[in-house]
């Protein structure tokens, strides 16, 4: 403290900085705060607050048929709303007892492909932002438009997509839906090459992120990461790999992982996954375009008692009422049992912890959101960093408030 | 040579004998339970055992079964062994009257939050955690919300009857 500074009598002479990161900070990129110690501009301590949009989903859920919870795990990862809807589709589907026909798992592939895309895009463009180049940000916006589009031929919405249902989706992807994929198929890459070479091997960008925010894999496996922020240190997992579901194994695909798990590593392996995504896109559309006959018209598995049947059906045939009538009321008992399903998330491990007691709703429902689990390490990756370093940890981490606060 | 869920509980009879029960595979994952002053020392056994080498904690949380006398409130601990790439489920109960249970976090540091989230929710008391206050609820809060004994819908109503929804 300056000598010019006389303090009150009794007052204790504090050497360090308290400053409030949020809750409404346009840095924090969601309702988050986070109260840092500062010692000039380098962090001594932060204290992370969160739960301003907690919406008590578990308990919601615990009232709720299979088929009414969908909308809620929408409002999980809203970047990514389609990877959290099949997952949940995936979890009922394993509870049920429901194989689906190969060529939902490709639909499915490609949807949420293309859902990890847009997350990631956002992500990494924010991570632009946040070291000051808005206009990589701006220009791909775009191109996730494209993706929205597309979500919008598929299901109608685009944000809170509320896509498929249980045993595979509402209705067909039309010949629009397809177009779009197309177009995007072939529009993308060449933005997203443009998106690279500004940033990739940029001085600015490589000193703002290089060794910031980094963590070791021992530490990381210990804090529960998992996705992009765990490859970036240095380990291969990936639940799509470690237990397909909707029949990965039938693609090729590689997982990038980084070395030293700070900020430009998870950036570039989350560019790389984005390649790889696009790969497995044009795969899986490959393979639905090689379905003929009455396979090429197939888009949900024959489940009457969870799957909605015609509307016409509902109006002309005795058994479709019924199931209607069962479904919308939610009068289906579920069977009993405990299972965890996951999925690759937009940034993790999703899981989804389902017990069921044999009623119409679970039990109990818990969702392992994957950057609830990692942000608790946001201390120990920033402290002794400067406060810049700090913001730039946080947008590399993807954290999603909406996944967080659940 | 690749483990199996097989060898997992025979590793686990072996050190543990009788205090390790109700095995049993859900949905191909192992499942067991122990009682909760030896839970710190199962996942310890399952951490550090060469053979086991369960060292990710994917999820750790919290259910209620309020008409299990004695043990209403379970938590349950989700391990993955990453290498063998094979998943567990571990539970410990504990009576809603003393809802102790030791804390993870010396083991997981990922267990911190999920501790806290747990205690939030229904009022698992984890002894021996470094921060145990409420993470996603107002501090304020008297209650635990996801204990059942709350009912989601206002129970004074009358213009619903549950029979004909199918929730009776």
């Amino acid at each position: 403290m300056s000598e010019h500074i006389k303090l009150p009598e009794g007052s204790i002479e504090k050497t360090t900085t308290t400053l409030n990161l949020g809750p409404t900070h346009p840095a924090t990129h969601g309702v988050m705060q986070n109260i840092l110690e500062l010692d000039g501009e380098r962090i001594v301590s932060a204290d992370q607050t969160i739960g301003y949009i907690h919406r008590a989903f578990e308990k919601l859920a615990e009232r709720r048929p299979l088929a009414q919870i969908t909308t809620l795990t929408d409002r999980l990862n809203y970047c990514s709303s389609p990877l959290n809807n099949m997952g949940w589709h995936m979890t009922c589907e394993k509870l049920l007892g429901i194989t689906t026909p190969k060529r939902v798992d490709y639909l499915r592939v490609i949807v949420m492909e293309l859902a990890r895309i847009a997350d990631h895009l956002i992500c990494n463009s924010i991570m632009g932002v946040d070291a000051g180049a808005y206009t990589g940000f701006l220009y791909v916006m775009q191109y996730r438009e494209l993706i929205y589009e597309i979500y919008e031929e598929i299901c109608g919405a685009r944000l809170t997509t509320n896509m498929g249902r249980i045993g595979g989706f509402e209705r067909n992807f039309n010949d629009i839906a397809f177009q779009k994929l197309e177009k995007f198929l072939d529009e993308y890459p060449k933005a997203l090459k443009e998106f690279e070479n500004m940033f990739q091997r940029n001085r600015i960008f490589m000193d703002r992120t290089m060794g910031v925010g980094g963590i070791s894999a021992e530490r990381a496996l210990n804090y529960g990461f998992t996705g992009p922020n765990l490859r970036a240190a240095g380990v291969d997992y990936d639940v799509r790999v470690h237990a397909p579901y909707s029949s990965y194994q039938d693609f090729e695909f590689i997982i990038p992982v980084g070395s030293t798990g700070d900020s430009y590593d998870r950036w570039l392996v989350r560019e790389q996954e984005m390649w790889q995504s696009l790969s497995i896109i044009r795969q899986a559309y490959q393979k639905v375009q090689s379905f003929t006959g009455a396979e090429a018209e197939v888009y949900h598995a024959d489940v009457p008692e969870y799957y909605l049947p015609a509307k016409q059906d509902v109006y002309t045939k005795m058994e479709a009422l019924i199931y209607h009538f069962k479904i919308i009321m939610g009068e289906t008992d579920i069977p009993a049992g405990e299972v965890y399903h996951a999925v690759e998330g937009g940034n993790g491990e999703l899981g989804f912890y389902l017990i069921s007691d044999g009623g119409r709703a679970p039990y109990r429902l818990h969702f392992r959101r994957p950057c609830f689990i990692y942000y608790q390490a946001f201390e120990e990756l920033v402290k002794g960093a400067m406060l810049s370093d700090a913001i730039i940890t946080m947008s590399s981490l993807n954290l999603i408030a909406g996944e967080m606060d659940a | 040579m690749s483990l199996t869920n097989e060898i997992i509980q025979q590793r686990l009879t072996e050190k543990f004998g009788e205090q390790v029960s109700a095995f049993s595979i859900s949905y191909d994952m192992l499942q067991f339970e122990a009682p909760k002053e030896i839970n710190l020392k199962v996942l310890n056994f399952l951490y550090d055992d060469p053979q086991l080498g369960f060292i990710f904690l994917t999820d750790l949380t919290g259910v209620h079964y309020p008409d299990q006398k004695g043990r209403e409130l379970a938590v349950v601990y989700h391990l993955h062994n990453l290498k063998e790439n094979i998943r567990l489920r571990f539970k410990v109960y504990t009576a809603v009257e003393q809802p102790d249970v030791y804390t993870a976090t010396g083991l997981f540091s990922s267990a911190n939050w999920m501790e806290r989230e747990t205690y939030d929710f229904f009022g698992i008391n984890f002894l021996g955690h470094p921060n145990l206050k409420r993470i996603l609820n107002v501090d304020e809060m008297d209650y635990f919300p996801l204990r059942k004994e709350f009912p989601l819908e206002d129970q004074t109503r009358i213009d619903k009857d549950d029979e004909m929804f199918g929730r009776g």
